[in-house]
């Protein structure tokens, strides 16, 4: 006769005590699946929220960009273009340029593959006096609008064009001389439509007439030819005029490349602040979901090891009651010839066979209850059925074996003789 | 066969004073010899077994069953022992509780590892067992339960039967059943030693001790 034979024999012996350590070992292996499921779900649905958050934070900084972009476009250009023999000392005096280069210098820019600056603006620009308006000092600017740069995805234009005939008026001018949209006015003998007036924006802009190029071109004698290209650098975190510089020299070597200054970093700093506003909320949100998760593993890390713990004392409580139970037995089988290893097989027998059934059905339940309680199934891993597993017939074999290495110890014709 | 010199045991309990179950005892069982032995309850008789069984250590004296000293034999070693030499009847009889009849009486093969279902079948027939074959103990009478304590005594086809009160529950048919097999069993050459308070089971055996309290 076998081992296994007593196994059996006594598991359907005693068929509510082997159903009672079934359900024991079942539920903490439902627990323990069960957890590990959730935060496998869990961390599934973070990493979903997260990626969620992102793609807004994302989004959400491209559009204070874009709109930071468009405000801190009164504040000035980055890099002004100028020809290479402009005396700047004279510029920044007089505030007016004397040299010109041709115009088809920002063609040749905007058909190179020039990456750090992302708009060029090709100008004319003089100090003068309009004589039709009793010599009122004023800045004539030339412009054509943006010159579209041919390697990039087309930019939504930071200047619109002004088109022949129209002018933009800046503040005071628009004030001192009662200048409103549609008024009509002469300059120079060309007669003009204001467009619009701008706002007051505190600066040499305040005194200033946009024209168109052509127009300007025309009135000032300099057809073909332009002041300076008015570059924006769009990567703006950082000093990057260096690196501009040389490349702008490098595409047009008739050149010079001249940094703004305080706006520009303003600009900078403001593009910045956006950015790392957009980091931080992100950020936060990581912080939050990895609080709210470790949490849940705190308590996973509380809830399963107990399940486990009382199921386990359970196991070993019942298994206990039933060795009192059983050590006549082991005595009458120590008596007739069994060895102690062969007894403990008996008892470690049962709680393999109690641990194995009760894992089974404990992860079937585990991953039922995981399905309902979620909606969705996720799939379990490995580590999801095999801990859970191992656990439940360690456990199973470990609450047996204490109290059946007693069993086993004892002195057979002293339980033999008890009645 | 089976041989006690100076045999003394002294329970130990916790609770009350120490009880000296059997003092300077000495016991002669030689092979073929059934013994019977006899004395007021109380005086020993279960205690002198279960030395002689190698069940229980004497406090003092020496023991030789079967040509061996089981007390000089480790744990493991005795019982094996057992399992090959002795054949044990029980005054409570000591069935495994979950095996049927027929298991019970192959229980031992466990020990000794070989199974002999034909020889469990056979014994079940000579004590009118074969219709309880896959009953429980519980399910069993305690004349059925005595038979079948002493057809699974047998199964090993022991040297030495020690049997404790076997005839004690049965009617005096049974009883005789009974004493035939043990007068069989020491005419094939074992040594058979019985306690009983009978005179029909001390008449059936080759020598009675009467043993006092000590
Ligand atoms: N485990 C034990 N602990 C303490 N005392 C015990 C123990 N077993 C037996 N005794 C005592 O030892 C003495 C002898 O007991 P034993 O069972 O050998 O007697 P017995 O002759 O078989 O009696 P009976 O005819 O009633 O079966 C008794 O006084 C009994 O109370
Ligand atoms: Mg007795």
């Amino acid at each position: 006769m076998r081992i296994w034979h007593f196994v059996l024999r006594e598991l359907k012996h005693r068929k509510l005590n082997a159903l009672l350590a079934i359900a024991a070992v079942s539920v903490a292996t439902a627990c323990l699946t069960d957890a590990l499921m959730l935060l496998k779900a869990d961390a599934a649905a973070t990493e979903a929220v997260l990626a969620e958050k992102h793609a807004a934070v994302e989004k959400a900084g491209a559009e204070l960009n874009d709109a930071m972009r468009k405000i801190t476009k009164g504040l000035g250009f980055n890099v002004v273009i100028l020809p290479k023999d402009q005396d700047l000392q004279e510029m920044h005096h007089s505030g007016t340029i004397s040299k010109s280069m041709p115009e088809e210098y920002v063609v040749r820019l905007a058909n190179s593959n020039i990456v750090t600056v992302n708009h060029l603006l090709p100008t004319v620009t003089k100090k003068l006096t309009w004589p039709e308006q009793g010599d009122i000092p004023i800045v004539l600017y030339g412009t054509r609008g943006e010159v579209p740069i041919a390697h990039r995805d087309p930019k939504k234009p930071l200047l619109d064009a002004v088109p022949r005939g129209s002018m933009i008026v800046g503040y005071h001018l628009a004030k001192k001389l009662d200048l409103r949209t549609d008024t009509e006015v002469t300059l120079l003998g060309r007669p003009f439509k204001v467009l619009k007036t701008h706002d007051e924006r505190g600066t040499v802009d305040d005194t200033t007439v946009w024209i168109n190029l052509r127009e300007a071109q025309e009135m000032l004698g300099m057809e073909n030819l332009i002041h300076a290209i008015q570059a924006l650098e769009c990567h703006c975190a950082g000093d990057r005029i260096t690196q501009i510089r040389e490349e702008i020299t490098a595409i047009l070597p008739g050149t010079q490349a001249i940094e703004r200054g305080a706006p520009a970093l303003a600009r900078a700093e403001a593009r910045d602040k956006a950015k790392i506003s957009a980091e931080t909320s992100l950020s936060r949100e990581v912080a939050h979901r990895q609080q709210l998760r470790s949490q849940r593993e705190k308590v996973a890390a509380i809830l399963v090891p107990l399940a486990t713990i009382g199921s386990a004392l359970l196991m070993g409580l019942m298994t206990l009651t039933n060795v009192r139970q059983r050590r006549q037995e082991i005595a009458i089988l120590r008596a007739i010839g069994l060895r102690s290893r062969q007894v403990l097989g008996i008892f470690l027998g049962k709680a393999l066979v109690i641990g194995v059934i009760g894992a089974l059905i404990g992860i079937i339940l585990g991953m039922a209850l995981g399905a309902v309680l979620h909606e969705e199934t996720t799939a379990p891993d490995a580590l999801a059925i095999l801990l859970p597993a191992g656990l439940a017939v360690g456990v199973a074999l470990l609450g047996s074996w204490l109290p059946a290495v007693a069993a086993a110890r004892q002195d057979a014709a002293t339980v033999l003789q008890e009645e | 066969m089976i041989q006690l010199d100076h045999v003394s045991h002294q329970y130990r309990s916790p609770e009350g004073p120490d009880v000296l179950a059997v003092d300077q005892t000495d016991l002669h069982v030689k092979a073929g010899e059934f013994l019977a032995l006899r004395g007021p309850s109380g005086c020993g008789k279960t205690t002198l077994l279960l030395i002689a069984g190698g069940l229980l250590r004497p406090t003092s004296g020496e023991v030789t069953v079967a040509g061996k000293q089981p007390y000089h034999l480790s744990q493991e070693a005795r019982a094996a022992f057992r399992a090959e030499s002795i054949g044990f009847v029980f005054q409570q009889f000591h069935l495994v509780p979950y095996l049927d009849v027929l298991d019970n009486i192959l229980a031992p093969s466990a020990a000794s590892g070989t199974t002999d279902r034909q020889r469990a079948e056979a014994l079940m027939r000579e004590f009118g067992l074969e219709t309880r074959a896959h009953h429980t103990p519980a399910a069993l009478s305690t004349g059925e339960r005595q038979r079948t304590a002493m057809a699974r005594a047998l199964y090993n086809d022991p040297q030495v039967l020690l049997a404790d009160e076997p005839t004690g529950n049965l009617d005096p048919d049974n009883a005789a059943i009974i004493l035939e097999r043990l007068q069989a069993f020491a005419a094939k050459g074992g040594a058979v030693l019985m306690v009983t308070h009978e005179d029909q089971a001390c008449r059936a055996a080759d020598k009675t001790l009467t043993l006092s309290k000590p």
